[in-house]
């Protein structure tokens, strides 16, 4: 093996200029997709890291995966019935205290009750249809996306007591209504009460700054006539990826529909597998660029040395030896092309995190690009350039290796 | 007399839309140490011949054994490993591999069969050619030695892995008298001495005529057996 390998090094060295073309090509390739893979994963795990911090790991809310039977449906099994008036059925989480000392027991995280109604803010002759949330200012911070965002105030503001209230900035500004400003929030039960903005937070995202106003759970009951009313609960675990199993258990424990943000996200988690699998085509077509550069080198050796095959042969080497020696070159030429391509491809990753810009326009500030830095992508890289290599060396060197000695022989005397 | 190779009606067609016949029912013995001469004209099917005792190429009829084993029954990876081990090829043109050294050109076929350690491999291939008066072109490159220099390499080359059998398809061809009569020397040292059997095709009579055994082609057929009278020499050994 080490005969064919020499004899392997004495053709590719032969050949320099060709040799670096191809291993440059190999090189670029490999560069390109490390970079390309760290910026596709560095953006998707930071999209995936802000979904996760930003939303409840699981959500519990009070409602059911299918719709309620009707108490006549149980009395009369048998017979479809249309036309049915529906018994009002008082919302919320029946039974909060036994559901959270329950989930206390055994939660792998923190969680918080909150009771969300639907309303609409007023301030001087301004409306602004909100999502009024009732709090627990001491559980609420722990699993609460809005803790860093404050610019003024914050939940323990609340904590006081008093018609208190957190609001985003964008709704204050929409409002008119600056800190301390007494705001009028009316509930869909019709019921208005006057809250003192105690706080205002930026998180970023529009829908949360322009549309969540938060008081004091006891206050939003009483706001929307259900006292001792919770209808979320909020979870964060401290491993996001349990989310499923914890959602389930809950799930079938309590009978409330329990999402999973990975549930919640489905549909965006499915658009990152897709980037991914045409992350990947693009990686398998550049490397068969580099493939094709391999194949032109190998093609010209076998080319230029059928002679020297005819003579290997006749002293004894088999036609597994000649295939052999020209899949090694190619590889031995993707392999030094993937050492340069590696650090040509951490050079650019390196590069790129460097870079240092801000988006404002789209409400998400971003001020560097996100970078995965993996080891994956360096082995998937070299994986790809070695077969396409070992490919683009096998095809010319099964015909050279087939080749009849005799017929070069007697043509070369 | 040990039997080295035996041929019986062999035989190899080229399947052209014409088919060629390049060599036709030839039937002979070659025993140990013996010092073959093929003559014949130009195109008569010496080489053909040659390539066929060699198992570089399969004849389309007829039986050819070396050793006592039938060739036909081996694959082409036997084929090769007899090649290895037990035939040397000498060409007309040397065909040395150009990137190597004498001495590299030499250890390949003795590195490919694996028997020796690279320190025996490196003493011997230095060894064979010290004794072909080459001892100051070891690192030499075949095209920095001379036509009749790099021939005794490719002999050298041959002898690497003590083979018995040598072949050698006009190995003094492209070589002047003097070399030729060098390249001769040697070739019938290997018979005289080191009980080798030497197959040399050749156009020279007169070499011819100082050879064991001639073998004459027309044809591609074997057209009469000139056996010279058995001369003794000191090298000779009785059979056993
Ligand atoms: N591939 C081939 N196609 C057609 N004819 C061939 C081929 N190879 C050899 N021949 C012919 O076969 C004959 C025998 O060739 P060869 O064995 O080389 O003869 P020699 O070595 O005695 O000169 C020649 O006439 C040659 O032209
Ligand atoms: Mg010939």
């Amino acid at each position: 093996m080490r005969l064919i390998i020499d004899i392997a090094l004495t053709h590719i060295f032969g050949r320099g200029r060709q040799t670096i073309v191809a291993m440059l090509g190999v090189a670029v390739g490999v560069g390109f997709s490390i970079a390309m893979a760290a910026l596709m994963q560095g953006g998707q795990d930071d999209f995936v890291r802000q979904l996760v911090d930003t939303m409840p790991h699981v959500q519990v809310t009070d409602e059911q995966r299918t719709a309620r039977r009707q108490p006549a449906e149980d009395l009369f099994d048998a017979t479809a019935i249309s036309g049915l008036r529906p018994r009002d059925d008082r919302r919320g989480i029946i039974n909060p205290t036994a559901a959270l000392s329950w989930l206390d027991g055994w939660i792998p995280g923190r969680f918080a009750a909150t009771l969300k109604a639907q309303g609409v803010i007023r301030y001087s002759g301004q409306e602004v249809g909100a999502a009024v949330i009732g709090i627990d200012p001491q559980a609420e911070p722990r699993v609460s996306p809005i803790i860093e965002d404050f610019k003024a105030g914050s939940f323990a503001a609340l904590a006081a007591g008093g018609n208190n209230a957190v609001i985003g900035d964008t709704m204050a500004a929409r409002l008119g209504a600056k800190l301390g400003d007494t705001i009028t929030a009316v509930s869909s039960e019709g019921l208005s009460r006057r809250f003192k903005i105690v706080g205002l937070f930026h998180t970023g995202t529009t829908a949360r700054d322009e549309g969540e106003a938060y008081v004091l759970q006891k206050n939003a009951q009483i706001l929307s006539a259900r006292p001792n009313a919770i209808n979320e609960i909020n979870i964060k675990l401290n491993d996001p990826n349990a989310a499923v199993t914890v959602a389930r258990r809950i799930e079938t424990e309590l009978g409330y529909k329990a999402v999973a943000w990975q549930e919640a996200n489905e549909s965006i988690l499915e658009a990152l597998v897709v980037r991914n699998v045409i992350m990947y085509t693009v990686v398998a077509a550049i490397m068969l660029v580099a493939g094709f550069g391999i194949f032109n080198i190998i093609s010209t050796i076998t080319h230029e040395k059928a002679r020297d095959i005819a003579i290997m042969k006749s002293l004894g080497f088999t036609e597994a030896d000649m295939r052999i020696l020209f899949v090694l070159e190619g590889v031995a030429i993707a392999t030094a092309g993937t050492l340069l391509g590696w650090a040509f491809g951490f050079a650019m990753v390196y590069t790129l995190s460097l870079v240092r810009f801000e988006i404002s326009a789209t409400g998400q500030e971003m001020t560097r690009l996100p970078i995965a830095w993996s080891m994956l992508h360096y082995s998937i890289a070299a994986a790809f350039a070695l077969g396409s290599a070992a490919v683009a060396g096998y095809l010319p060197a099964r015909r050279a290796a087939r080749a009849n000695p005799v017929d070069i022989i007697r043509g070369a005397t | 007399m040990n039997t080295l190779i035996e041929a019986t009606e062999l035989t190899r067609i080229l399947k052209e839309t014409v088919p060629v016949t390049l060599v036709k029912d030839i039937s002979l013995t070659i025993g140990e140490q013996q010092f073959v001469a093929v003559t014949g004209p130009s195109g008569s099917g010496k080489s053909s011949l040659l390539y066929l005792l060699g198992l570089l190429d399969r004849p389309t009829g007829g039986t050819l054994s070396i050793r006592g084993r039938d060739t036909a029954r081996m694959d082409e990876d036997e084929r090769a490993a007899t090649r290895l081990a037990n035939i040397g090829f000498v060409f007309q043109f040397h065909f040395l591999l150009p990137e190597f050294t004498a001495r590299e050109n030499v250890e390949i076929p003795m590195r490919k069969l694996g028997r020796l350690s690279r320190d025996e491999m490196c003493r011997r291939a230095g060894d064979l050619l010290a004794a072909l008066g080459l001892a100051d072109h070891l690192d030499k490159r075949p095209d920095q030695l001379s036509g009749g220099q790099r021939q005794r390499v490719a002999v050298a080359r041959a002898l690497a892995n003590d083979p018995p059998l040598i072949l050698a398809d006009e190995p003094t061809g492209s070589l002047d008298s003097k070399n030729s009569e060098q390249v001769f020397k040697i070739l019938e040292t290997l018979v005289r001495e080191q009980g080798k059997t030497v197959v040399a095709v050749t156009h020279d009579l007169d070499m011819a005529s100082r050879m064991d055994r001639r073998l004459h082609l027309i044809d591609g057929s074997l057209i009469t057996e000139a056996d010279k009278s058995m001369i003794s020499s000191e090298g000779e050994t009785p059979e056993s």
